[in-house]
């Protein structure tokens, strides 16, 4: 009898707690990271914020019965290089899994070479295979529109396209697809492939960084490295950057990361040549501006 | 003349839900899930044909769902198990295996009786299904 009652009470639901459901579900927690973590991004940050609102709305729409069809999820990321859609992906993961829209929350990263085969036959299987991977999860294909290759009639990337639609929209409750590449690319992608563009329900734009955020963003790598700038290797920084963005293959923050590592090795042959005794933490963690200014960069070169 | 072998068969037919938390539950022992089909019941049958490859990697069981329906799209009136292998012992044993699909009708067992020295009775029992060659069993 007591049973009986327990079960009446969570069949009948007339009233959700968005406050509660919110705290519960451990978004809040997620939004705070995505905050904290990454410089800038603000309208990706309040497109995210406004999707997490919505899928929660959603939820608590389903539990009171007002809604009996799942939300279609799968999302597009353009931006440029190093913009940080990858990282924002994974973020996007979890998110959806706290919301409780993916049952596992892992995500498969793949591009073309993963999905697409070598011969008759050999693209189904590898796309299917893939798919099955991420179900319960994000399928994160970056550089999408490389699927598509109007030029070549026989192109296997086209029955790939078939399977993934398919999936996209038969098990829609099973995986989340996110497509991923720059956004003229992107653009001219879904013009072609209208049943993409239906199929997804938001477009991500991710902005280039502006030089302030990217000399913030070398900070926090560095933070994070447990090194530090001192004000003039700080100073390099920015003019770093300033020479750099403008030259070619330029990959907003993941220039930033490479440009980083390559001081940290001049850092390392500079502490190692000119030590003579024992020497400190803070000395071992210091950039100097030279470890900056010796890059290829400042005297008209390039760096990768 | 239902078939009942392995687990649950004395259970009604799963749903694809239930046969979809069966198998998470496998998946989230670390077991390796296969697919497997046949048109022929005989109980002494062990070895079906294998659906595709084991999954081993798939951390999610709609998955398999997925392939138990790509299945059906072939051999839906046939016989198909789910079977689950543990490898932990250092070689694979079957620790689960159920019936997740069946032909829409099935006609059962034919038993024959055999009089033998000493008038004993030798007993073997025949699918009526496999009067037919392999392939055309169920329709
Ligand atoms: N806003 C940010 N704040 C801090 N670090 C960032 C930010 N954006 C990107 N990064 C860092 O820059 C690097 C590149 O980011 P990511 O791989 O996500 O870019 P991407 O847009 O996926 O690039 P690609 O299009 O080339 O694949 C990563 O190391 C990431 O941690
Ligand atoms: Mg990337």
């Amino acid at each position: 009898m007591e049973n009986e009652g327990q079960e009446q009470e969570s069949e009948i639901v007339t009233e959700v707690n968005l406050k509660e459901d919110f705290q519960a579900s451990g978004v809040a927690d997620i939004l705070a990271e995505l905050d904290n973590s990454l410089i800038g991004l603000t309208p990706v940050k309040t497109r995210i914020k406004e999707t997490a609102s919505l899928l929660l709305v959603d939820k608590a729409r389903e539990k009171l019965g007002l809604v009996n069809e799942s939300p279609t999820l799968h999302m597009s990321f353009s931006g440029n290089p190093g913009t940080g859609k990858t990282t924002v992906a994974l973020k996007m993961a979890n998110l959806l899994f706290r919301l409780g829209y993916v049952r596992k929350g892992h995500l498969v990263t793949v591009t073309r070479d993963d999905l697409v085969g070598q011969y008759i036959g050999h693209t189904a299987p590898k796309t299917k295979e893939v798919l099955k991977k991420a179900m319960g999860g994000v399928l994160f294909i970056d550089e999408a529109y490389y699927l598509y290759r109007p030029e070549n009639e026989r192109d296997y990337g086209q029955e790939a396209i078939e399977i993934l639609l398919q999936v996209m929209e038969n098990n829609r409750d099973d995986l989340v697809v996110i497509l991923a590449g720059y956004k003229d690319k992107m653009d001219k992608f879904f013009e072609s492939n209208p049943g993409f563009r239906s199929r997804i329900a938001h477009h991500i734009e991710f902005p280039d960084y502006s030089n302030n955020e990217l000399l913030e963003i070398a900070e926090v790598m560095v933070a994070s490295m447990n090194y530090h700038f001192n004000k003039e290797s700080k100073k390099a920084m920015a003019e770093y950057i300033k020479i750099r963005k403008k030259q070619p293959h330029f990959a907003n923050a993941r220039s930033i990361r490479n440009a980083i590592d390559r001081a940290r090795l001049r850092q390392a042959n500079r502490v190692f040549n000119n030590s003579k005794g024992p020497i400190g933490a803070s000395f071992l963690s210091q950039i100097e501006d030279i470890d900056i200014r010796q890059s290829r960069v400042f005297s008209g070169g390039i760096d990768k | 003349m239902r078939v009942t072998q392995g687990t649950f068969s004395f259970l009604p037919d799963f749903t694809d839900q239930q046969i979809h938390e069966q198998v998470q539950y496998c998946i989230d022992n670390g077991w390796a899930v296969s697919i497997e089909y046949t048109d022929d019941p005989h109980p002494r049958n062990t070895y079906w044909e294998m659906w595709g490859h084991p999954m081993f990697d798939n951390p999610d069981a709609a998955a398999v769902v997925y392939e138990l329906n790509e299945c059906r799209k072939i051999y839906g009136s046939y016989y198909i198990r789910i079977i689950a292998f543990d490898s932990s012992p250092g070689w694979e044993s079957i620790r689960l295996s159920f019936i997740v699909n069946r032909p829409p009708e099935e006609p059962g067992f034919k038993l024959s009786r055999t009089e033998v020295k000493g008038r004993n009775i030798q007993y073997s029992i025949t699918p009526y299904s496999s009067d037919n060659p392999q392939g055309s069993r169920y329709k």
